[in-house]
């Protein structure tokens, strides 16, 4: 592949600012990356090739000129379609949203462009971000870059296809209960989910809102690290954002494990994961040891429950939060003789089977009679995994398990049965649910050539100490993210 | 049955042929629901500012129409206003209140939630002191809480109401504005206690300045819910509420009309059914909302998208310490320090002119005085000008100065009205008036005496009728005497004059 | 926990949702297995525990009251699907002509 594409981010930056290379040529390499490696991976709903190249010149005049640019000048971006970008189609993966425009640019948008991020194409997902597959698209499937037969995990499928294809350096994605830091694993990529309220949510399409948050994607956690301070920060328009400085994750990134106390979570070594999974996770923690870490036994109690209270959770949340769609006000309308019929058809055709499932999951939890069995005693249960995440940061400073169970699975094999494709996030939901960091890093391949994902979290607003664990065993390890072997878009896309 | 609009149609048959005997079997149950739209600059979860008028959606933004990914923001000067109406109500203010989602469809609803409160509500718990033909009633407020509007829909058909409309049209503008709901304890018993609670709510929304409270415009709202049950039973009966009333009388009329249709159901036997009406204004009657029977499930949750609210002590102790006088307390100190009448305070606050009644009693004048001027010709001026009371051109020492005219005699009561007209008119202070016309009231006895004798002479006939015992014949040379001196002659001494002239024959 | 065919049409209805016979069919199916393995919360948690409804514990979150720009008419209802005079259009409201 072309230098430029195979570069990171901060290498790209030293060729910009070295004058080496534009970002006008650093665009069109990735934007030439992804005509060659779309048609095999699907990870963008819509490439946005000439506001990237404006965008892109504008930076190279600014440089010529001598005017300052951005944190992220030159870096193509793909960008999960969930996050409103004015007057480009934003459709949350959904036909409800298809041709929808938003009249605003959320504050993440905002910033990346402020930063000088060339957005280079909106992201496939799982529709309204329900899903671990990104099956769950209304338009197509996302495929993982290391075996185009497998599903790169979702929501965040896309985002995260594109940062392993080489087709952008960056992404962002969202984390309900594991979208970045699933697909991330899968794709053998680094994905971070952020304390809940460090990225403003304003203008992200909503889920669960008590669960969504925005999160880098990167080749490496240096990147991600980058990608992360531009992002985060405390935003007045968004009243749970934590008002709360840019956390500083550079000054300590490269400072090592050495006493560091890190916890492996009993709860998340037992069964359930596969062979793969298990060996290559735990060979990264014995070298976490090696380094100089203190690794011990804890555990989160109440973490087993936590996919229970999650699928109450987040359904209860998302039927509310999709209530607006319709077809009133923009996206799809089917007609009705009456508003109720219309707005019940326009549903029934904008929705998918997922959207419609946790929809009526949730409408269910919180209806006259059930509320305080289901969506009351979840949130009680909630209160316990916090607890334990409090009483386990006593003795530790970072926690890990694997990121997913298991490495990918092939399209199709999990479709049929919701239940199990929940089951995929049984290691990553419960830091969603206490509203803490988490991060996933690529630590191997298992036997089939697949990525497996090591996962590290941390305290409420710990990301220093996340990144800086994750840095030192990612400096150690020294893994080759580029997707290769039998199946791999390397057999198609050099 | 057609009945002339705007009259009431007669009762039921049951209540009227068994007349009193029924009516008194049942006693009425009512609880007020009010709804008081807030005067803030801005809405309640988003900055678009609130201004009426204009084009349909030029008052919206992303937030209050409800576009994916935005997000509410919980408007300070709304809490504020919740926060001193509780205060005034006497109510508990929540160390921690929350915000909920109540969710239902319907197009007038940007998100199909209605953000709100729940079981959280910023007040619970208060009292409002009600002034009624039997004296005064405690009403109890159950609680105030917080919560947007919806927008407007414009039914489109022959008729321009719901029913038989062809399609609507939705304008958001209203989306959005605050609203605090203040809800009664089901304490009222009559359609005339419901009209003064709705009255004195009013008053002290007013007061507080927080709301125009405009019932007819919907800056304020009021649903009731009316039941009925047998005289000394404690269980409640079937209640239905009663929607529509856009005036303290309509409400009056409905309440009334629901009372009697619920007895003659009663009555006769028939239970009441659990509905919401519809008063209808045209008809004087309430009638079925024809909108499907629908037991809703709102499926309340907290927002998670708001924070709890929990008002730091000092700040409501500040708000507490900085109430202004309330209209019962307000009342209750005319009548106690100044002697006001029950009805003259009630009026004077109801007025809107209680305010220049204080600075005329500060600047000296007789608190009964004033207050008869205040309540008769300056309000009656008002009304005819159109002017505001709170705008009046009339301070409070003037009000004083021309009371004191009236008192000491430099101006009959006729003649102060004519100088009110012109203070009010803005020609200078009474003081100014009386030396600019001249208006002084001729109280000199001799000068005065000089006139009687002139007016006794030129009027033979009366005078002699007065002699003879007619005393009305008096008015006569009464009016020759005001005539001769352009109104200015005091009165009194007129008439203490002419009797002693006239029953003292022979004397000069 | 075995949700009926009433449950879930009532269900629709709650959610607007104009279900197909066969989807609430297999939704029955699904909603009924899924509700039983959430309903697991039961087995911990009692009633003391209090519910968590913010991850992180902020309060008293405000906003000035001073006006900020709004869309612009157009802007407003430039995405709605039947528009008249600016204002957005639905079908009729209640059920009956």
């Amino acid at each position: 592949m072309h230098p430029l594409v195979a570069a990171d981010a901060a290498g790209l930056q030293r060729l910009l600012h070295a004058r080496e290379a534009s970002a006008t040529e650093i665009t069109r390499a990735h934007l030439d990356r992804i005509a060659e490696t779309d048609q095999h991976v699907s990870a963008f709903i819509r490439t946005l090739d000439q506001s990237a190249l404006d965008h892109a010149g504008d930076i190279d005049r600014r440089l010529s000129d001598g005017d300052d640019v951005g944190a992220l000048a030159g870096l193509p971006l793909a960008l999960k379609d969930i996050l409103c970008m004015k007057g480009v189609e934003t459709t949350c993966g959904s036909r409800m949203l298809q041709h929808y425009r938003p009249p605003y640019d959320a504050t993440v948008v905002r910033r990346l462009r402020e930063a000088d991020a060339i957005v280079v194409g909106k992201a496939n997902m799982d529709e309204f971000a329900m899903g671990s597959s990104c099956e769950n698209s209304a338009f197509f499937p996302t495929r993982n870059p290391w075996d185009l037969q497998r599903v790169p995990g979702g929501s965040s499928g896309g985002s995260v296809a594109a940062v392993a294809a080489n087709d952008v350096p960056l992404g962002i994605g969202t984390d309900t209960g594991g979208s970045v830091r699933q697909p991330a694993a899968l794709c053998g990529v680094v994905g971070v989910k952020p304390t809940y309220g460090l990225v403003s949510r304003f203008g992200l399409i909503a889920f669960a809102s008590s669960l969504d948050q925005v999160g880098p994607i990167a080749r490496g956690v240096r990147d991600a690290a980058l990608l992360l301070e531009v992002i985060a920060g405390h935003d007045p328009r968004d009243a749970t954002s934590i008002p709360t400085e840019v956390p500083d994750l550079h000054t300590t990134l490269e400072a090592g494990v050495e006493g560091l106390r890190v916890g492996v979570v009993r709860e998340f070594m037992g069964e359930g994961m596969s062979d793969g999974v298990r060996s290559v996770v735990t060979a990264a923690i014995d070298r976490l040891g090696a380094l100089g870490a203190e690794v011990v036994d804890v555990s989160l109690p109440h973490a087993g429950y936590g996919v229970s209270a999650y699928y109450l959770i987040a359904p209860s949340e998302c039927s509310s939060n999709l209530s607006r769609y319709d077809g009133v006000r923009y996206g799809l309308r089917v007609d009705g003789e009456t508003t109720e019929r219309m707005m019940a058809s326009t549903r029934e055709a904008g929705f998918g089977p997922e959207v419609k499932r946790r929809i009526m999951i949730g409408t269910y939890a919180l209806s006259a009679g059930y509320y305080d069995a289901y969506y009351a005693q979840a949130q009680r249960v909630r209160t316990l995994i916090i607890r334990d995440y409090e009483a386990a940061y006593a003795d530790c400073d970072v926690l890990v398990s694997p990121t997913s169970p298991t490495t990918a699975f092939k399209l199709g094999e999990r479709a049929a049965d919701p239940l199990a494709m929940y089951l995929s996030d049984v290691y990553t939901i419960p830091s969603n649910l206490a509203g803490a960091p988490a991060l996933s890093l690529p630590v191997g391949l298992d036997d089939g050539g697949l990525p497996v994902g090591l996962q590290l979290m941390a305290p409420v607003l710990g990301e220093p100490v996340l990144f800086r664990a994750a840095r030192a065993l990612e400096r150690e390890l020294a893994i080759d993210s580029t997707p290769r072997g039998r199946g791999s878009l390397a057999e198609v896309a050099a | 049955m057609s009945a002339a609009p705007g009259a009431s149609p007669p009762p039921p048959t049951a209540a009227r042929d068994s007349g009193v005997e029924q009516a008194s079997r049942f006693e009425a149950v009512i609880g007020l629901e009010v709804h008081v739209e807030l005067n803030t600059a801005t809405k309640m979860f988003c900055g678009c500012a609130i201004d009426f008028g204009g084009a349909p959606n030029v008052r919206t933004c992303p937030v209050c129409l409800g576009q994916p990914g935005s997000l509410p923001m919980i408007n300070a000067k709304a809490v504020e206003s919740a926060i001193r109406l509780g205060l005034a109500l006497g109510c508990d203010i929540a160390p921690s209140s929350q915000f909920h989602r109540k969710n239902y469809f319907y197009p007038d609803m940007p998100k199909n939630y209605q953000i709100s409160q729940y079981d959280v509500p910023i007040c619970l718990g208060g009292e409002l002191q009600v002034a009624t033909a039997e004296g005064f009633r405690h009403v109890g407020i159950t609680r105030v809480h917080m919560e947007e509007d919806t927008g407007k829909s414009l039914h489109v058909g022959t008729s321009g109401r719901i029913h038989g409309a062809e399609y609507s049209l939705v304008d958001y503008n209203r989306a959005g504005i605050p609203l605090l709901e203040v809800v009664s304890e089901p304490d009222l018993r009559s359609a005339e206690q419901a009209r003064a609670y709705l009255a004195e709510l009013r008053a002290i929304v007013l007061a507080l300045g927080i709301s125009d409270a405009k019932l007819e415009e919907g800056s304020m709202r009021c649903d009731a819910n009316v039941s009925l049950r047998p005289v000394g039973h404690s269980v409640f009966g079937t209640r239905v509420e009663v929607k529509n009333m856009n005036s303290l009388r309509s409400l009056g009329r409905a309440i009334d009309y629901e009372v009697a249709r619920q007895t003659d159901r009663l009555s006769s036997g028939q239970p009441v059914v659990q509905e919401t009406r519809h008063w209808n204004e045209d008809s004087g009657t309430t009638s079925t909302l024809r909108a499907k029977e629908e037991v809703f499930d709102y499926r309340y949750f907290s927002d998670p998208d708001l924070v709890p609210v929990e008002p730091d002590s000092d700040w409501v102790q500040r708000l507490r310490a900085e109430l202004v006088e309330l209209p019962a307390a307000r009342r209750n100190r005319y009548t106690a320090e100044h002697g006001l009448s029950p009805g003259t305070a009630a009026l004077l606050q109801t007025s809107g002119l209680a305010d220049r009644f204080d600075e005329a009693v500060a600047a000296g004048a007789v608190p009964a005085d004033a207050a008869k001027w205040l309540t008769n010709e300056v309000a009656a001026w008002c009304n005819e000008h159109l002017i505001d009371s709170a705008g009046v051109p009339l301070s409070g020492a003037h009000l004083a100065e021309l009371t004191r005219f009236v008192s000491d005699g430099t101006l009959s009561t006729k003649l102060a009205r004519e100088v009110l007209e012109a203070v009010l008119a803005g020609e200078g202070s009474p003081g100014e008036v009386v030396a600019a016309r001249g208006l002084a009231q001729i109280s000199d006895t001799q000068a005065l005496g000089a006139i009687v004798d002139t007016a006794i002479a030129q009027n033979p006939d009366a005078a002699q009728r007065v002699r003879d015992g007619n005393a009305k014949a008096i008015g006569a040379l009464v009016g020759a005497v005001m005539r001769a001196t352009k109104g200015q002659a005091n009165p009194g001494l007129v008439n203490q004059l002419l009797q002693a002239r006239l029953h003292q024959a022979g004397e000069r | 926990m075995s949700l009926s065919t009433d449950d879930v049409r009532h269900v629709a209805r709650l959610a607007r949702l104009a279900l197909s016979d066969q989807e609430v069919e297999s939704l029955r199916g699904e909603l009924s297995e899924i509700l039983a393995y959430a309903d697991k919360v039961s087995e911990v948690a009692a009633a003391d525990v209090p519910p968590t409804s913010h991850a992180y514990p902020l309060r008293n979150v405000y906003r000035d009251d001073t006006p900020q720009p709004s869309l612009a008419a157009d802007e407003a209802t430039a995405a709605a699907p039947q528009a008249e005079d600016g204002r957005f259009r639905v079908p009729r409201i209640v059920e009956e002509p």
